[in-house]
């Protein structure tokens, strides 16, 4: 277990910068989430945590020592790639004791902890197969196998479930974070899925253009984004977004319900033209127009189903927002500008 | 591992990947290296034992060029070569492209084997039919003339580009020939007027290797021909500018050097579609 | 590829019948595109090849009109000649000399090329010069090289103190040192090929897996030799087969350099096969030598195509 930082840390690639000075650390144990859009940086910045990318400037520190001039290998890191990387001409048992054999171990120690880490993620069968002959999920754990193997102090994670079918993603994300939490090693998450860092991550940060938005509690990131990014980001549906004047009122589609549901309290009212209604199984999206406002302002409400209120395509309702559910963000920068209440 | 340790391999390795390179550099170039300055040298320069050979001595001088072209057949070679390379390379255009095609777009596991097949029939080397050949040459009446050359190349450079060819065909996406068969074309059609337009770049590699396939051709060339004003370059200049036992070294390193270098920077921008036929396609 | 629509059944009758027109037309087709290059190369391969086998059985001179069937009279002329024997030694000799070192310096030379620097498109073309120039060509720039007076290998040794006063090697003229002559040539112009080849094989491997085995720990030589080499070891033995190929039924290299001599110390089958059959006059002989180059033709050929079946690791 370590504690993993990066001060001030930037690269460059010719004129890009692809990280622009960050400052982050992930604290031991703690499984810390880079999430943002495709080229943002995060990926980049863990491959400099990994020390298969040097920094342009700045230090990565790991349990306090300064490890920029180090490789990889003397950095007690281990990694999961998107693609697994596993070696396609070792068997899986070879596969996973390619580290423990690097470093100069005794056999009957590795056969010891290949057989540690194979038993902790189901693989005990699949030993003597070459990865060609696995399904992606049985890949991924192989993987995750091998990083595990060597007992490291931090472990970084680059969209490993990416490549896996939709149904596998879930189940495959709760033993993920189970495991994690039994070994306790600080792991830093990659990914650009938001559903996946609110679900996993002790602590998210939202990353856009090379530089941190925000970081925080999953609790914190989706109640109180620090700027229009990160609250456009999180959250299936958008955060709704009206101007007025010069800043932007957000709130979320599901504080965006029909009166007769919460009339009472300090509530904002809105005529709400109906024009779609999107019946998702467990919610409803009700897609429409602010009635009368021009320019055309859209809106989606996002109302489970277990709320029954009656509500047709084309008409309009009353519909309100709680007061207490409304940010404001800064339509220059974007910030958020009403201290960030309730 | 301390800091210090791994800046000092990171310093250590990049020494031993400049030594390797210069070392191998310099192995592979430096004859071209010397035909260069063979080539410009006076003979006094030359042939004076006690003068640094890599410096000019006297100064440099165009006698050797103007020897090699005016006292020798040696432009008559060049153009022989380049009579021979243009005509064999229609020639195995006609005959490969649409072999290569055919191979690239049929059905059935023995297309592949056929391919490979054919392949293999570039490594026949010249060695084992030069003998045979040189009677049938005979007794076509052919021998001393670059027709006999015309007549035999392809057998080496149609199996090599047909393989070529049917990589970069197998590349295109056969949707573009269905939607053109289903706008009207024939299976042909779609080949003439939708595939080859595309295909130019593919073809103009098959055109490249094959030319220097013919430049490069030595065993049949020195088998079927005799006359000196027929030979083309890569015969002639072993052969015939060795008078007796003198060896007129300034114009042979010349002759060599502009028979070698133009066509191997124009191959140069070929390499890489070359490699992908070479291995079979194992290199994906 | 017209099974799409075939597939549909009943609707589309008429365009059934036209469509199954279409595939016997395809097959048609393909052997039209096919029938010329096949013929080509059956007439232009396969019949000298058939032959040269016939010669070798027979009696057939540069001159002869009547010629006869003999059985295995050359053969055996030919294995109870010395010069036949030295002939075949010095092939397998400098064959796999050469390769050997073409070998290591290919996977060498492609590991230092494999990375991008300044510079390395110049290198690339530089490097393939001996590849592309005309084999005599570039022979006969060593043959200068190598000069038993004014060789400049010599002059540099000595200039820096590696040869004695009483030293100075004839590099084309004593029997060892003009085999090393012939195997540093055979080396020098297989080189670029086989790097090249071994340089898109390891471009091929997937960035990943050179990051996974430096964040495992692998060092320079297991990762080398435990990960990038097994990996390219397909594409390594297409160059070395190549190699193999080229220079076994190689003659020009040993033409130019020594025309066989001295005393015909170093001939190789196929130069023999040359003074022999064409120079000589002896046709049969000169087939029966030549077609000695066939086994070996024959082994890489069924190395290629066991190659080609089995070569998929990913």
């Amino acid at each position: 277990m370590a504690i993993v930082e990066t001060r001030r840390i930037t690269k460059l690639f010719d004129e890009v910068r692809a990280v622009d000075g960050i400052d982050i650390i992930a604290r031991e144990g703690e499984f810390l989430v880079l999430l943002g859009p495709s080229g943002c940086g995060k990926t980049t910045l863990m491959r400099m945590i990994a020390g298969l990318e040097r920094p342009t400037s700045g230090d990565i520190v790991i349990d306090g020592n300064i490890v920029n001039d180090l490789p990889p290998r003397a950095r007690n890191v281990a990694m999961v790639f998107q693609s697994y990387a596993l070696y396609p001409h070792l068997t899986v048992e070879k596969n996973i004791s390619f580290p423990l054999r690097a470093v100069g171990m005794p056999k009957d120690e590795i056969r010891k902890k290949v057989a540690w880490a194979t038993q902790m993620f189901g693989i005990q069968r699949f030993v003597d197969r070459k990865p060609r002959q696995l399904s992606g999920g049985e890949r991924q754990r192989v993987a995750l196998a091998r990083a595990v193997v060597r007992e490291p102090v931090v472990f970084l994670l680059d969209e490993p479930l990416s490549n896996l079918d939709a149904k596998l993603r879930n189940s495959a994300r709760d033993e993920l974070k189970q495991f994690q939490r039994s070994l306790g090693t600080t792991t830093i998450y990659v990914t650009h899925d938001q559903a996946e860092a609110m679900g996993l991550g002790d602590r998210i940060a939202i990353l856009n253009q090379g530089r941190v938005r925000q970081i925080g509690t999953p609790h914190e990131i989706y109640g109180y984004p620090a700027d229009i990014f990160a609250a456009t980001f999180i959250g299936s549906p958008p955060m709704n977004l009206i101007e007025d004047g010069k800043t932007w009122i957000g709130f979320r589609p599901e504080a965006f319900l029909p009166k007769e549901i919460e009339s009472n309290g300090d509530n904002v009212d809105f005529a709400f033209r109906i024009t779609r209604i999107e019946y998702l199984g467990a919610d409803r999206l009700v897609y429409g127009l602010i009635d009368g406002r021009t320019p055309e302002t859209r809106l989606i409400s996002k109302i489970p189903t277990n709320i029954r209120t009656h509500i047709d395509a084309g008409r309009v309702y009353d519909f309100i927002v709680r007061r207490q559910d409304i940010a404001r963000f800064d339509r220059e920068g974007g910030r958020r500008v009403d201290g960030g209440a309730a | 591992m301390t800091p210090e340790f791994a800046r000092a391999r990171r310093i250590a390795s990049k020494a031993a990947h400049t030594a390797v390179l210069i070392f191998f550099v310099t192995f592979l170039a430096f004859p071209f290296y010397w035909m260069v300055i063979t080539a410009f040298k006076t003979n006094q320069d030359l042939y004076d034992t006690q003068n640094n050979p890599y410096l000019f001595n006297s100064p440099p001088t165009l006698r050797h060029l103007s020897v090699l072209f005016e006292d020798t057949q040696y432009l008559q070679w060049l153009l022989n070569t380049g009579f021979v390379g243009v005509v064999v390379v229609i020639i195995t255009l006609l005959l490969a492209v649409p072999a290569g095609y055919a191979l690239a777009r049929m059905t059935g596991a023995w297309a592949q084997t056929l391919g490979v097949a054919i392949f293999l029939t570039y490594l026949v080397p010249p060695t084992i039919l030069f003998i045979p050949f040189s009677r049938i040459i005979a007794t076509l009446g052919l021998q001393d003339s670059v027709w006999s050359l015309i007549l035999v190349y392809p057998s080496f450079t149609v199996p090599f580009c047909t393989w070529l060819l049917m990589g970069f065909f197998k590349a295109i996406p056969r949707d573009l020939e269905d939607a053109a068969m289903i706008d009207g074309l024939s299976r042909f059609g779609a080949f003439i007027k939708v595939v080859m337009p595309i295909s130019v770049a593919g073809m103009l590699t098959a055109v490249i290797f094959a030319f220097t396939l013919v430049t490069q051709e030595f065993v049949y060339g020195v088998t079927f021909i005799t006359a000196s004003s027929s030979y083309t370059v890569s015969v002639g200049v072993p052969t015939f500018l060795v008078r007796g036992d003198v060896y007129f070294w300034g114009s042979m390193m010349a002759a060599c050097l502009i028979a070698s270098v133009p066509i191997a920077i124009i191959y140069n921008f070929f390499v890489t579609r070359f490699v992908a036929g070479f291995t079979m396609g194992a290199i994906k | 590829m017209t099974s799409a629509i075939t597939g549909t059944a009943g609707k589309i009758r008429g365009k059934d019948r036209l469509l199954s027109r279409f595939a016997d037309n395809d097959r048609w087709l393909w052997r039209a595109m096919l029938a010329p290059a096949i013929l080509y190369i059956g007439l232009l391969v396969g019949f000298p090849f058939l032959l040269s086998l016939y010669y070798s059985m027979s009696s057939v001179t540069v001159a002869s009109q009547d010629v006869h069937f003999v059985g295995l009279e050359n053969f055996r002329r030919i294995v109870e000649s010395g010069t036949f024997w030295l002939s075949l030694q010095n092939t397998i000799v400098i064959t796999v000399v050469s390769q050997f070192f073409v070998l290591v310096f290919a996977n060498i030379l492609a590991t230092a090329l494999v990375v991008d620097f300044r510079g390395r498109w110049l290198v690339r073309l530089l490097i393939l010069l001996p590849w592309v120039a005309p084999i005599s060509l570039g022979s006969i720039g060593w043959l200068w090289i190598f000069d038993s007076i004014y060789s400049v290998i010599n002059w540099t040794a000595r200039a820096v103190g590696l040869l004695g006063p009483n030293e100075w090697p004839i590099w084309l003229g004593q029997p060892t040192l003009a085999r090393a002559s012939i195997i540093i040539v055979n080396v020098w112009r297989i080189l670029p090929l086989a790097t090249v080849i071994v340089l898109a094989g390891l471009s091929s491997i997937p960035q990943d897996i050179h990051d996974a085995a430096e964040v495992d720990g692998a060092g320079f030589w297991r990762h080398h030799f435990q990960i990038t080499t097994p990996l390219i070891l397909p594409i390594t033995l297409v160059a070395l087969l190549f190699g193999i190929i080229f220079t076994f039924t190689d003659l020009i290299v040993v033409f130019v350099l020594t025309r066989g001599g001295p005393y015909d110390t170093t001939q190789v089958i196929a130069s023999w096969a040359y003074f022999t059959g064409i120079q000589g006059g002896d046709l049969a002989g000169g087939a029966a030598i030549s077609l000695f180059l066939f086994p070996v033709l024959a082994g890489v050929a069924i190395l290629f195509l066991w190659l080609a079946r089995h070569t998929e690791v990913t």
